[in-house]
């Protein structure tokens, strides 16, 4: 029964009301121009925030695009941007990957650290551990490429704070549902 | 390519007999095609062709408003008043940035509606070019779909997609932005059927055990209501049968927002008026004291619920919507149904009958006791000083305006503009049937009126098209009385002149301290000659002793009208619920016999 689903969702909805949760959703949208921005647009114009964004066409034809959108808030709200975004008119699909059940989320990053000496080798010690690949050097730069989940992301640019890093570039992530479950 | 060149191609390509004319013809043959007799606009450099194209057919009428935003509002009133898609026409960048507010008010109030507008050449576009404004990225917002056609071979399809996605599902204004070139160039024509956008699937058929649910939610009710909203005049006359047939069969009161009255008639003993902030004081303590509230079409305006969490706070909540997301928006419901609501209410008709429990008869003759008692209290109540030389209540105006307008045996289609005399309107011109009550409800725009009394008065030119405005809105788009001039449009504007913003004073003095800020209606023309100037004839009531003689004369005169009713300056609209308070703290009249 669908509906009544929703209906107990809702209910324990309330009862957390103030709770904070995360979302990803994952939308496969019409590849033409504007859909993004009618997509953006809703969250901005009614007050909510995106954390991360990114956006490909996902099919042969490029006629489809995936648009993933990491965001937070109440489940109340998490609900209504749902329906939001389901009503758009472009939309095909919307899920809720945190919600449909286990998901894998990956993020790229460039991270650029600028620094001599010890500095530089304890920097290229981490990214060992880290998996980080070089991908451009200098006497004094490094740029460093990782790929995985954000939080593994957010401990490599911490530890890197303190030896040189100076500029950081990420994609947010993209995310697909483990398993056989498809959008 | 010339002529018989792009046919061959075409011809080809799709394989079925192919027309081919300009880009303006194909959108007015696929006009056409929609069932589109009328159109409202006004002309300008980027629309010109299709100007062109106008003028040299005789199928689709043109109705020059005088601004764009009338345009606007005149086709959502043509929407409005016919349950037809209302088509509006205007030029690119101060044409298309002027309707903006038009398309919103459509978007609100969920009114069918096909915006064209034109855009600066192709190749000029993102050049800053003159009059070159970003429709799209501007009326994104505003509209529930918008393009910019860049393919002449897809005019014709994406227009006739702007009809389908603007009637169906939750219907709302779509706008379709077509560059110059693109309307002077040949462009492909086919007569096909409406292909359906392939990602946008509105749900129209209802979950079955939802209604099962819902209709032994209400055969157990021992204090039920039906709340209605715009939502059954936007599905179809069929809806409001069904309503009835569902009111009457189950013996429950209903109430309505302001947007779906006349959606069940008015003078039933069923219906207990409006509901809100405005609404009346049995329909509003009914909602705060139902156990089982069933919305229909309805979607929980903050305007009806007040404080939304003391917002009928023991009833367990039916709530029926096209809409997905309306559903736990605002109020948490125990039972969603999704779908069409006239079709949603025929399958709780169809499931009524099928459910042997009986309704609790006891506790229902118990709820309308209760009810009654709530009514006897006559919330609407005023007090008219009928001596000669009394001031006119702006309240005794409409009523008596209705009793003249009944007594003739018609039912007026009545537009209003926006503030008190709206709310005065609500209250007391009771509508019996759909799709004759036009108001800005959801953006609650001033200067809709006058358009829409034009948009009606076109669609029906024979019936009765009455305006109820305050002074202030009707300066807002004040140049219409030339468009109701130039097409004969015998259209009665009864304006109550208060010489303030009534809402705004109101407001002012329960709210501010009395401090009326900029709400006073200094120098007003002198409406009589005004209308005069138009060469519309203009009638004025001073004191109570004119009143009725005004009316009469306005209801007899075969042309368009303008009436200036004076009225007592500091009246107030009650009953009143506070911004933000329950239902059950309603204000009251001072005339009531609470
Ligand atoms: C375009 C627009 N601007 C401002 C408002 C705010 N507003 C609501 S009612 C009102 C006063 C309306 O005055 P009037 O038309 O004289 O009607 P009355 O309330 O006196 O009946 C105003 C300014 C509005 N609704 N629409």
């Amino acid at each position: 029964m669908d509906y009544i689903d929703k209906k107990t969702l809702q209910r324990s909805a309330q009862q957390e009301k103030d709770e904070f949760v995360t979302a990803i959703f994952s939308l496969i949208v019409e590849n033409e121009s504007g859909v993004l921005s009618r997509v953006i647009g809703l969250f901005a114009g009614r007050g909510y925030n995106i954390e991360s964004l990114t956006v490909a066409p996902v099919d042969d034809g490029g006629r489809k695009s995936r648009i993933n959108i990491l965001t937070s808030g109440t489940p109340m709200v998490i609900n209504q941007i749902k329906e939001q975004l389901d009503r758009q008119v472009p939309v095909y699909r919307v899920v809720n990957l945190c919600r449909q059940g286990p998901y894998v989320a990956r993020e790229l990053a460039l991270i650029k650290v600028v620094s001599k000496g010890s500095e530089r080798a304890e920097a290229l010690t981490l990214a060992d551990a880290f998996r980080a690949q070089v991908v451009d050097a200098s006497i004094d730069s490094l740029v460093f490429e990782l790929t995985g989940k954000t939080e593994k992301i957010n401990a490599f640019v911490d530890l890197l704070r303190s030896l040189g890093l100076v500029e950081l570039s990420r994609t947010g992530i993209a995310a697909i549902g483990r398993g056989r479950h498809t959008i | 390519m010339t002529n018989i060149e792009l046919n061959k191609a075409d011809h080809s390509q799709i394989g079925e007999s192919v027309q081919t004319m300009t880009g303006a013809e194909v959108l007015l043959q696929v006009l056409v095609d929609m069932g589109v007799d009328v159109i409202f606009g006004y002309p300008g450099g980027a629309v010109l062709p299709i100007y062109d194209a106008l003028f040299q057919q005789d199928r689709i009428r043109h109705i020059l408003t005088r601004h764009e935003q009338a345009a606007v509002h005149a086709a959502e009133a043509y929407a409005r008043s016919t349950g037809k898609v209302g088509v509006a026409l205007v030029t690119s960048g101060p044409g298309a940035t002027n309707t903006v507010t038009g398309l919103v008010d459509a978007l609100m109030d969920s009114i069918p509606l096909v915006c064209i507008s034109g855009q600066v050449f192709s190749n000029l576009i993102g050049n800053d070019a003159f009059q070159e404004a970003d429709t799209v990225g501007i009326t994104r917002a505003a509209t529930k779909f918008n393009y910019l056609i860049k393919d002449k071979d897809k005019l014709a399809g994406k227009i006739r997609e702007a009809f389908y996605i603007a009637r169906s599902g939750r219907p709302g204004p779509v706008l379709i932005d077509i560059p110059k070139d693109l309307m002077i160039n040949t462009a492909p024509y086919q007569k096909q059927v409406i292909k359906e956008h392939p990602s946008y699937k509105p749900v129209v058929e209802p979950n079955h055990q939802a209604i099962v649910d819902a209709v032994r939610a209400m055969k157990k009710a021992k204090r039920p209501l039906f709340y209605t909203g715009g939502g059954i005049i936007n599905s179809g006359p069929k809806a409001s049968k069904n309503l009835r047939a569902l009111v009457q069969m189950s013996g429950f009161p209903c109430t309505s927002t302001l947007m779906g009255l006349g959606a069940y008639p008015a003078s039933d003993k069923q219906f207990l008026g409006m509901l809100g902030m405005h609404g009346t004081y049995e329909a509003n303590l009914a909602t705060h004291g139902c156990d089982v509230l069933v919305a229909l079409g309805a979607r929980f305006d903050d305007r009806v619920t007040g404080s939304v969490k003391d917002f009928s706070p023991n009833s367990l909540k039916i709530h029926a919507d096209i809409d997905p997301s309306q559903i736990n928006k605002i109020v948490l419901v125990d039972i969603p149904i999704v779908g069409d609501v006239s079709r949603t209410i025929e399958l709780m008709i169809e499931e009524w009958n099928k459910n042997p429990e009986p309704v609790d008869q006891h506790a229902l003759d118990t709820w309308w006791k209760q009810i009654n008692e709530w009514r006897s209290i006559d919330c609407l109540r005023y007090t008219q000083n009928n001596a000669a030389g009394a001031t006119i209540k702006p309240q005794h105006a409409i009523r008596r305006l209705h009793e003249l307008v009944s007594k003739r045996g018609k039912e007026a289609y009545v537009s209003t503009e926006v503030g008190q005399h709206q709310m005065w309107a609500a209250q007391y011109f009771p509508f019996e049937s759909p799709n004759h009550f036009m108001t800005s409800g959801g953006l609650g725009t001033m200067g809709y009126g006058l358009p829409a009394a034009v948009g009606t008065q076109v669609a029906h030119p024979q019936g009765l098209v009455i305006d109820i405005a305050g002074e202030a809105s009707t300066m807002m788009n004040i140049q219409e009385l030339a468009t109701i001039k130039q097409y004969r449009l015998p259209v009665k504007i009864f304006i109550l002149n208060n010489r303030y913003m009534g809402m705004v004073r109101q407001w002012q003095e329960l709210i501010h301290g009395g401090r009326y800020s900029e709400s006073y209606s200094d120098s007003l023309p002198d409406f009589v000659k005004l209308a005069e100037s138009f060469g519309i004839k203009g009638l004025r009531a001073q004191t109570i002793d004119d009143l009725d003689a005004v009316i009469t004369e306005m209801l007899d005169e075969p042309g368009p009208v303008l009436v200036e009713i004076q009225v007592e300056k500091e009246e107030n609209c009650f009953p009143m619920i506070p911004a933000g308070a329950p239902h059950n703290q309603i204000l009251l009249g001072a005339d009531s016999k609470a």
